[in-house]
């Protein structure tokens, strides 16, 4: 069975709520819309307070060309156009929408029928996809026009669907992949067409046997869509990780893109957003997000509305557990950490995990002891312990050097040390920095030019 | 006896030739350097504190020499007095600048300012930066994990473990900036040293709205303008909900002290004025001024108590 190359750990899956069906999250009764929901330039504000909104009207929009539209996802008021804390208490400006029924935009097809027929061109295609204002649902939210939209002197010829979610306890896209087959696969054929190959490789990973044989049997009517089972290795669902186990392609590192080894990469949630935006014209508006947890009542995959309070999907699971020590926006591995519940779902937000106290705390950290396991679970092949210690000196030229910034912050190197050392934490922030310098010293370059 | 001898000899003839064409090799590539630059550094401190902005103070004398026009270069370690010596022996013109020190503009101690969440990740005030606004309700303040008494190369800035802040020893402070640089926050600033170590200054970054600041710290710029009104030097500004003196302009009158409504402003190694019997505003005021200063109130039970309220599981822990 496939796999990706190099590096790698197997955490306990925890894949609670697998077997619970997608259910609907009752219409929350303020959304609250953050303008910078996706990678890159912010959505402009195209509403003002008092303003009233329909269902999937658009009320921001895209900055840049590497921007992406928002929709409101419910109709009603605008409250508030302003700063308010995200789920880190870091301020953002958000659209605050005060919900009065559910009265939809013209135009968008609520029904359940299958459209399979696509008539549009690969132009009007990814035209549709930028107006829904659809990003990579797996967490990274980029753009998802822009990652269709082959640049000249490159070419695809190859789509991956990315139906692996290596992160433990989440469940949104195998639900998807199973309740949503039919469209899922009209999606990617969809998206074959957006960027012009005839080949498309949906990855799953072996643990979940019933969307692999769900999707095989539909796969059947597609010409040159397959269904590649992949041996269950986090972090497989990483986009470079995911074209190296299918396609035994391995990408350059940065700035090499996966379209220089001629890959796409879509996630599986993703893939039915598109058929929803390109066959019923429905923007990207609601997701799928999992409520889990060892500690929570009821894990759930919850059907739930842009904007909606965290807190009330965890009402919805039946409470913050008793025992509760962390609250996670995603997966244990690669989610961020909470400190205000009433902060919205957005369109990156997979899953919500609460994790106990005894699981959440770290231990305390000790010396390295230079056994190089960190070395040995880098999907990326780089030196976890180095660039650690490089960014603790602000050594920004070394690292720069040792590549930190192919570091795609899966996490492997501090879940696998045996000293318990933050080093992603330190990792992270050289990351960063390395990245603001580079930016700088484009910045200061471009002008001359 | 013989092998040994002929050993030595080896050893000694071949230290020689070495010595002789290592005279002739220095000779010919001797790299001729002024030599007011050694003078120079030696009349710099040679705290090798980066605080010019170069490497160390090699860097800064070889500038010194080198520049006909060195007003744009100072030494904040050595300050007016070093310049002064050193421009007077290379015969040009010194720049100069009034003493300054480093300030904390933070008083969210940890009873003002509680804490909501537990933060384990890296101890370090840029990592938890990175990842989120702080564990406390305030997303502007003080992180105080002492990223500041790390760079710190003076051993002048250190965390009090009973407010949870750091403080700065004036008699050690040379302004170098490094703290200021080392802050993710913003929150140290290099200000004008008054006699006496005095100081009047608004403690608070916290550029949220009055209503949001009360609700995460009593001790908080709430942007009211009192002070600005008060104010006969034209010294303070309120911008973005932030009072602001400005060192050059602000006479140290002390009337601002009194019209704080949250102690914002702090006042150190002053008396505040007497209570005027109009106004009830002085007394909240006068002991938030007291706890900054340069004398370092070590208080163990404070510090327990501290750690007590840390561990108190709040609804969320950030990473």
């Amino acid at each position: 069975m496939r796999t990706f190359p190099m590096g790698g750990v197997h955490p306990s899956e925890n894949k609670l709520s697998c077997g619970k069906a997608i259910e609907v999250l009752p219409l929350p009764d303020v959304v609250m819309i953050p303008l910078a929901q996706h990678i890159g330039a912010p959505a402009v504000a195209k509403v003002a307070k008092g303003d009233k909104v329909l269902t999937g009207q658009i009320i921001a929009e895209a900055g840049s060309f590497m921007s992406a539209n928002i929709h409101s996802p419910v109709s009603g008021t605008v409250t508030a156009v302003d700063m308010q804390p995200n789920g880190q208490g870091v301020r953002q400006m958000m659209i605050t929408i005060q919900r009065e029924g559910d009265e939809w935009a013209e135009g968008i097809d609520r029904s359940e029928t299958l459209v399979k027929e696509c008539t549009l061109s690969a132009e009007e295609i990814i035209a549709k996809i930028k107006d829904a204002g659809i990003v990579g649902m797996g967490g990274a939210t980029f753009p998802t026009h822009v990652k269709l939209s082959v640049p000249p002197g490159k070419k695809a010829d190859a789509l991956i669907i990315n139906g692996v979610e290596c992160e433990p306890y989440l469940t949104s896209d195998h639900r998807t992949m199973l309740e949503h087959g039919e469209e899922l696969v009209v999606g990617v054929s969809i998206l074959m067409k957006a960027i012009g190959v005839d080949r498309a490789f949906i990855g799953i990973e072996n643990n979940k046997p019933d969307a692999i044989a769900h999707l095989s049997k539909i796969v059947k009517e597609y010409h040159g869509v397959e269904v590649v089972p992949l041996k269950v290795r986090y972090p497989q669902g990483g986009e470079k990780q995911l074209i190296a186990a299918v396609t035994g392609r391995q990408v350059p590192p940065p700035p090499a893109l996966p379209i220089d080894v001629g890959a796409v990469v879509c996630n599986a949630s993703t893939t039915y957003a598109v058929y929803q935006a390109v066959q019923k014209n429905k923007p990207l508006i609601e997701r799928v997000v999992t409520i889990t947890g060892k500690g929570v009542k009821e894990p759930r995959n919850l059907l739930t509305r842009m904007g909606a309070p965290v807190q009330s999907l965890i009402d919805a699971a039946g409470g913050l557990p008793a025992d509760a020590g962390k609250v996670i926006n995603g997966g244990p591995m690669m989610g961020r950490a909470m400190i205000n519940l009433s902060s919205p779902v957005t369109k990156g937000c997979s899953g919500i995990t609460i994790m106990s106290g005894r699981d959440a705390g770290r231990r305390e950290a000790s010396q390295c002891i230079k056994c190089a396991k960190c070395v040995a679970a880098c999907p990326m092949g780089l030196e976890p312990y180095f660039l650690s210690k490089m960014a603790q000196k602000k050594n920004w030229d070394e690292l720069e050097a040792q590549m930190i910034t192919s570091c795609i912050e899966c996490g492997c190197c501090q879940s696998t040390c045996p000293s318990y050392l933050p080093l992603l934490d330190w990792v992270r922030l050289g990351k960063q920095t390395v990245m603001g310098i580079i930016r700088q010293r484009a910045a200061a370059a471009a002008p001359k030019k | 006896m013989e092998v040994l001898l002929y050993t030595i000899l080896t050893l000694c003839v071949l230290g020689v030739l070495a010595a002789v064409i290592l005279y002739f090799v220095a000779q010919k590539f001797r790299v001729e350097e002024d030599p007011r630059i050694d003078q120079v550094e030696k009349m710099l401190p040679g705290a090798n504190c980066g605080g010019c902005g170069f490497a160390g103070c090699r860097g800064m004398a070889d500038a010194l020499v080198k520049n006909d026009d060195i007003s744009a270069l100072f030494c904040p370690v050595g300050g007016g007095d070093c310049m002064k010596a050193v421009a007077a022996f290379l015969g040009k013109a010194a720049a100069e600048k009034e003493p300054q020190t480093a300030t904390v503009r933070c008083g969210g101690t940890c009873e003002k300012r509680p804490r909501i969440n537990e933060y384990n990740g890296a101890r370090s005030c840029a990592v938890a930066a990175s990842l989120y606004s702080g564990e406390t309700g305030c997303s502007f303040g003080c992180l105080g994990f002492g990223d500041c008494v790390t760079v710190c190369a003076f051993d002048a800035i250190h965390v009090n473990p009973a407010t949870g802040l750091p403080e700065v020893d004036p008699e050690k402070c040379t302004a170098c900036g490094a703290c200021v640089k080392a802050c993710p926050k913003g929150i140290i600033e290099l200000r004008k040293k008054w006699p006496k170590d005095r100081a009047v200054y608004v403690s608070c970054v916290s550029r949220d709205k009055g209503a949001v600041v009360m609700k995460a710290c009593k001790a908080g710029c709430i942007g009211c303008g009192k002070c600005e009104k008060v104010c006969a030097f034209g010294a303070i500004t309120v911008e973005n909900n932030l009072a602001y003196i400005d060192p050059q302009k602000c006479k140290l009158c002390r009337k601002c002290v009194n019209e704080c409504p949250t102690g914002a402003i702090k006042l150190v190694n002053m008396e505040p004025l007497p209570k005027e019997p109009k106004t009830p505003a002085p007394k909240p005021a006068a002991p938030a001024a007291k706890p900054a200063g340069s004398e370092t109130p070590a208080s163990a039970p404070a510090s327990e108590a501290a750690k007590v309220s840390s561990a108190a599981p709040e609804a969320a822990k950030a990473e």
